[in-house]
C-alpha cells in the first residue's frame, strides 16, 4: 500500500522492473474467469460465463439491470462463491474465499452500493483495514494529508474530516473512488462508479483510469451510459440474463450496436418532449433558506415555482444544495426562513407524513438507505406509505389479495426483474431496486413529484421507460422537480432548469435555449442568468 | 456543630462507597462496551461475573495470592465469552436468548461449584486498600476528605477507573478500535476492505468476557473478600444497561456507573441510618433511575447500527 500511494502522488518511481506497476505492486498480466455459474433462489445469475481482462486494458461489462454484472464481479472479489467455474491469475488457478484473498492478489473494487461507515469520517473510512504507520495507533493525520494530495491531484473534491452521513451521494461516490485509489490495486473493478457524478467529474475520472491502464493496470468498468463505455473502454463484454453474449472491441461500435446487443431489440435513445401544456403554479418556493448541522447556510434565498404539467430540472454539482432542497420540500430538512406553497396552501412546516397525504411523492437520491426496507418483500415495499389506506387495508387488516395484484401490476409495468413478489428487496439487483421505488412513487399518482436521480443505475431500456412515464405524467398535469447530475437527462426532460451553486440559484433557464456549456459555467458559479 | 460533622461524615461515606461500588460496574460495563461496539449484545455478563467471582475467590482461597485470583477470573471470563462467541457469532443464534442462556449457565455452574468445592461462606485476604504512605508517619489516606475519597481504595478499584481512558483510547485512537467501530456499524463495508468481521467480534467479546470475569473477582477478592451464591445480584444486567445509558462511550459509562453506585451507596446509608423511608423504596431507587435514563429517546440514535445482527456475506 505505501508504494501505491507514492505512485499516485507522483513521489516515487519504482517502475523499473517490467512486471511491477509504478506503484510497486506486481502486475496482473491476465485474469480469466472460466465457466462461472452462480445460482440464487429462482435465478441463474451467472450461466457458464467466460470473462477475461488483461494488463493495460479497460474492459467494459454491459448488460441490463439484473443481467448478472455485479454478481460476476462479487465472485471475482470474493464476496460470493461460485457454484461452478474457475478463476486464473496469470495462468494459474486461484481460489478467492473472501475480500482478504482478492486484496492479497491485488484486486480492488468500487462497489455499486456504497461501502462506507456512515458515522465515521472520510479519513477513517479510508484508513479502515490498512496498517498504520504508527501501529497500534491510528495515523489519521497522515491519511488525511495523503487524501488531500490525491484529491487535489485528480480534481476530486473531498474533505477528509467530513462525516459520511452528512455527504450527498455524489460526494460519497468521490470518497469511494479516493478510497480505491488510495489503496491501489493491480486490477480495479468499477461497478457503476459514474452513476451519480457530473460530466466534468466523469471526464476527470476517465483521465485517471486511462493513466492507470497505460501504466499496466487492468480495469473492469460497468456503466449503463453507453457514451462512457465508448469513450473509455477497449473491449466490451455483454451479459444478458446471466449469459455472456459475446466480447468485442469497443472501437468501431456505436451506441445503437451496444444497445441492441444488450437488450435484444432496438432501443430509442432520443427523447421526444412535446411542448409543455402548463397549468397553474403547483409548487412555489418563496425565498427559502436552510442551514446544516453546523449552522452553515446551505440554501440561500431560493425562489422558483413549478407549474402543473411542467418538469423543472435542477442542475448543479453534487453537494451544492440539491439534497437540502429536495429534503426541505419533502419536510425532511428544516427550512429556517421562507415559505413553500402547494397551490395556495402553505406547506412549509408539514411533517413528511402530512406531505405524503397531500400528494407529494419523493424519490430520494440515496435509495438503498432511504427508499426501501431491505428485508421487506417486493410487494411490501410497493405499499410502504400506503399500507394503512384503502384499498390496501380496511384500517385493521391488510388486503393481501389486492396487495399482491398491485405488486404484480407494477412489477410487469416497470419490468422489475425479481424471482417473485415475495423476494426481499435486498436480493434484487441495484437497478431493479431503483425501478421498484419509482414504480411505487409514480403509482401513487402524486400532485407533486420530487425525483432525485431517478435513473441512476438504471439500464437504458428501463431509463427509456421511466423517462416516458415522467413525460406521460407531465402530460397528465403532474408538477415534477427533477434533480439529476446527468445534464443530458435534465436537458432532455425539463422544460425549465434551475441551476444551483453554493445553495444559491444561479439562474432559471429555458431548457431549449441553453447549451450544456452554459449550464456548466453556471454550475461552476462563474455565470448567472436572467430568470426565465 | 455536632450535627454538621455527622452530615459531612455521612456525605463522605456515601462518596467513598460510591467510588468503591463503581468498581464492578466499570469493569463489566466497559467490557460490554467493547462487545456492543463490535455489534454483539452479551446479556450473559452477570453469569460471567459469577464465574469470575467464584474462580477468583477459590484461587485466592487455595493459593493466598490475589494476583493469581485475578488471572483465574480473567481466564474463566474469556472461556465463558468464547462459548457465547461460538453460539452467537459462528452459529448466529439470537443474541438476546444466547446471552440469557450463558447467564443461566454461569449462575447454575457457580452455585454448583460453590456447593461442591467450598460448601460454606468463607473469607479470604484479597486485595487490601492502599494508604499511600511515605515514611512511617505520613499517609495520603489520612488527609481529611481527599484521603477518604481518593487515596483509600484497592488497586482493583484504581484499575477500574484507569480502564475508562484506556478503553476510550483503544476505541478512538487505534487501528483495532477503528475496526471494532466499523464492524459494529457497517460490517459489509468492513468486510469489503478485508477486515475479518467475525474475528474482530470474537476478540471484542472476549475482551468483554475477561473484564466481566474481573468484575466478578473485584467483588469476591477486593471489595467483599467473601464468596456467596449469586453474589452479583443482577449487577451484570445493570452493567449492560449502563452501556446504553452511557451511549456506548467509555466516558458515558463512567458517568452512569458513578451515578448508579452513588445512588446505591445513598440507599445503603438510608437503610443504615434508619431514615423514615421504606427500605424497599430505597433499594428500588437506583433501578428506577436506570429505567428513566434508558427511556431518553435520543440515545437510540447512537446505538451501533449492527448491534445484535449476525454477519453473513450477502449471499443468502
Ligand atoms: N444475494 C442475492 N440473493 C438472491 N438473488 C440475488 C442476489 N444477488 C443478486 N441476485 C439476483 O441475481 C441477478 C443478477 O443480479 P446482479 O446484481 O448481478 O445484476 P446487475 O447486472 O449488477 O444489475 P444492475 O445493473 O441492476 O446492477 C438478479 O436477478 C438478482 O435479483
Ligand atoms: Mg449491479
Amino acid at each position: 500500500m505505501p508504494f501505491a500511494i507514492h505512485y499516485l502522488l507522483g513521489i516515487g518511481d519504482m517502475a523499473n522492473s517490467s512486471n511491477l506497476l509504478p506503484s510497486g505492486l506486481p502486475r496482473i498480466e491476465s485474469l480469466e474467469m472460466r465457466g462461472i455459474v452462480k445460482r440464487f433462489p429462482g435465478v441463474l445469475a451467472s450461466d457458464h460465463v467466460n470473462f477475461d481482462v488483461k494488463a493495460g486494458e479497460i474492459h467494459a461489462l454491459l448488460g441490463e439491470n439484473g443481467a448478472g454484472k455485479s454478481t460476476l464481479m462479487k465472485i471475482l472479489y470474493g464476496l460470493y462463491q461460485p457454484d461452478e467455474g474457475e478463476v486464473f491469475l496469470n495462468g494459474e488457478r486461484i481460489v478467492i474465499h473472501s475480500p482478504t484473498d482478492s486484496i492479497k492478489y491485488g484486486i480492488g473494487m468500487i462497489h455499486q452500493h456504497f461501502m462506507l461507515v456512515d458515522n465515521m469520517t472520510v479519513a477513517e473510512n479510508v484508513a479502515l483495514g490498512l496498517p498504520s504507520s504508527r501501529e497500534p495507533r491510528l495515523d489519521l493525520d497522515v491519511v488525511s494529508a495523503r487524501i488531500r494530495k490525491l484529491a487535489e491531484k485528480y480534481g476530486l473534491q473531498v474533505n477528509p474530516n467530513s462525516v459520511i452521513s452528512k455527504l450527498a451521494v455524489g460526494e460519497r461516490q468521490r470518497v469511494e473512488i479516493v478510497k480505491a485509489l488510495y489503496r491501489g490495486a493491480a486490477l480495479l473493478v468499477l461497478d457503476e462508479p459514474t452513476a451519480v457524478l457530473t460530466p466534468q467529474e466523469v471526464d476527470d475520472l476517465f483521465v485517471i483510469f486511462r493513466q492507470m491502464a497505460a501504466d499496466g493496470h487492468a480495469l473492469i468498468f460497468i456503466s449503463h451510459k453507453l457514451g462512457e463505455i465508448l469513450a473509455l473502454t477497449d473491449r466490451v463484454t455483454v451479459l444478458r440474463d446471466g449469459r455472456a453474449m459475446g466480447t468485442r472491441p469497443t472501437a468501431g461500435a456505436t451506441k445503437q450496436d451496444l444497445a441492441s446487443m444488450m437488450v435484444g431489440r432496438d432501443v430509442l435513445l432520443e427523447r421526444h418532449r412535446p411542448p409543455a401544456e402548463r397549468g397553474p403554479v403547483r409548487l412555489k418556493l418563496d425565498n427559502v433558506n436552510a442551514i446544516n448541522e453546523d449552522g452553515v447556510p446551505i440554501l440561500k434565498h431560493v425562489s422558483f415555482d413549478v407549474h402543473s404539467g411542467e418538469i423543472v430540472g435542477v442542475a448543479g454539482v453534487s453537494g451544492n444544495g440539491q439534497r437540502p432542497l429536495a429534503r426541505g420540500i419533502a419536510g425532511l430538512h428544516e427550512v429556517t426562513n421562507g415559505r413553500i406553497y402547494l397551490e395556495n396552501d402553505d406547506i412549509t412546516d408539514l411533517s413528511p407524513a402530512q406531505m405524503f397525504k397531500i400528494g407529494l411523492s419523493y424519490i430520494p437520491e440515496e435509495r438503498m438507505h432511504d427508499g426501501v426496507v431491505k428485508d421487506f418483500s417486493v410487494a411490501e415495499n410497493l405499499i410502504l406509505q400506503d399500507y394503512v389506506r384503502r384499498p390496501f387495508s380496511n384500517g385493521i387488516f391488510l388486503a393481501f389479495k389486492y396487495i399482491a395484484e398491485h405488486a404484480k401490476k407494477l412489477i410487469t409495468a416497470f419490468r422489475v426483474k425479481t424471482p417473485s413478489r415475495d423476494t426481499p428487496a435486498k436480493n434484487l439487483s441495484g437497478g431493479n431496486i431503483q425501478k421498484l421505488i419509482l414504480a411505487r412513487e409514480l403509482a401513487r399518482q402524486p400532485r407533486i413529484l420530487i425525483a432525485a436521480q431517478p435513473t441512476r443505475g438504471v439500464d437504458i431500456g428501463a431509463t427509456e421507460y421511466i423517462h416516458n412515464q415522467l413525460l406521460k405524467q407531465r402530460a397528465e398535469g403532474l408538477a415534477t422537480l427533477l434533480i439529476s447530475e446527468d445534464l443530458d437527462e435534465v436537458k432532455a426532460l425539463s422544460d425549465r432548469i434551475v441551476v444551483l451553486f453554493g445553495g444559491e440559484v444561479m439562474g432559471i433557464v429555458n431548457s431549449d435555449e441553453v447549451t450544456i456549456e452554459e449550464l456548466g459555467l453556471m454550475m461552476a458559479g462563474e455565470k448567472r442568468a436572467e430568470l426565465a | 456543630m455536632n450535627e454538621d460533622l455527622t452530615t459531612a461524615a455521612i456525605l463522605l461515606g456515601i462518596i467513598h462507597s460510591g467510588i468503591r461500588l463503581a468498581t464492578p460496574y466499570l469493569y463489566a460495563a466497559i467490557g460490554e462496551t467493547f462487545s456492543q461496539r463490535s455489534g454483539v449484545l452479551n446479556l450473559g455478563v452477570d453469569g460471567i461475573m459469577l464465574m469470575g467471582a467464584f474462580f477468583g475467590f477459590y484461587t485466592v482461597f487455595q493459593t493466598h495470592n490475589p494476583w493469581l485470583g485475578l488471572l483465574a477470573a480473567g481466564l474463566v471470563g474469556a472461556v465463558m465469552a468464547l462459548i457465547l462467541c461460538v453460539v452467537s457469532i459462528t452459529y448466529q443464534a439470537e443474541q438476546g436468548i444466547s446471552g440469557i442462556g450463558l447467564y443461566m449457565f454461569g449462575l447454575g455452574m457457580s452455585s454448583l461449584l460453590f456447593k461442591t468445592m467450598l460448601g460454606t461462606v468463607e473469607g479470604v485476604k484479597g486485595f487490601s486498600e492502599l494508604r499511600f504512605c511515605f515514611g512511617d508517619s505520613f499517609c495520603l489516606a489520612d488527609v481529611p476528605v481527599l484521603g477518604d475519597i481518593f487515596f483509600s481504595h484497592s488497586l482493583v478499584t484504581y484499575g477500574a477507573f484507569a480502564l475508562v481512558p484506556l478503553a476510550w483510547w483503544i476505541l478512538n485512537r487505534t487501528t483495532w478500535g477503528l475496526k471494532i467501530r466499523a464492524v459494529g456499524q457497517n460490517p459489509e463495508a468492513a468486510d469489503s476492505l478485508g477486515v475479518s468481521v467475525n474475528r474482530v467480534r470474537y476478540a471484542s467479546v472476549t475482551v468483554g468476557g475477561v473484564l466481566a470475569g474481573l468484575a466478578g473477582a473485584s467483588l469476591s477478592i477486593s471489595l467483599l473478600n467473601i464468596y456467596q451464591e449469586n453474589m452479583t445480584n443482577g449487577m451484570g444486567f445493570i452493567a449492560v444497561a449502563l452501556v446504553y445509558f452511557g451511549s456506548w462511550k467509555p466516558g458515558g459509562v463512567l458517568l452512569g456507573a458513578l451515578l448508579f453506585s452513588t445512588v446505591n451507596a445513598l440507599q445503603l446509608w438510608v437503610q443504615v441510618l434508619n431514615l423514615n423511608i421504606p427500605s424497599d423504596v430505597a433499594v428500588m431507587l437506583p433501578y428506577l433511575l436506570t429505567i428513566l435514563a434508558l427511556a431518553l429517546p435520543f440515545r437510540r440514535a447512537l446505538q451501533p447500527a449492527a448491534l445484535t445482527k449476525p454477519f453473513a456475506r450477502g449471499e443468502n
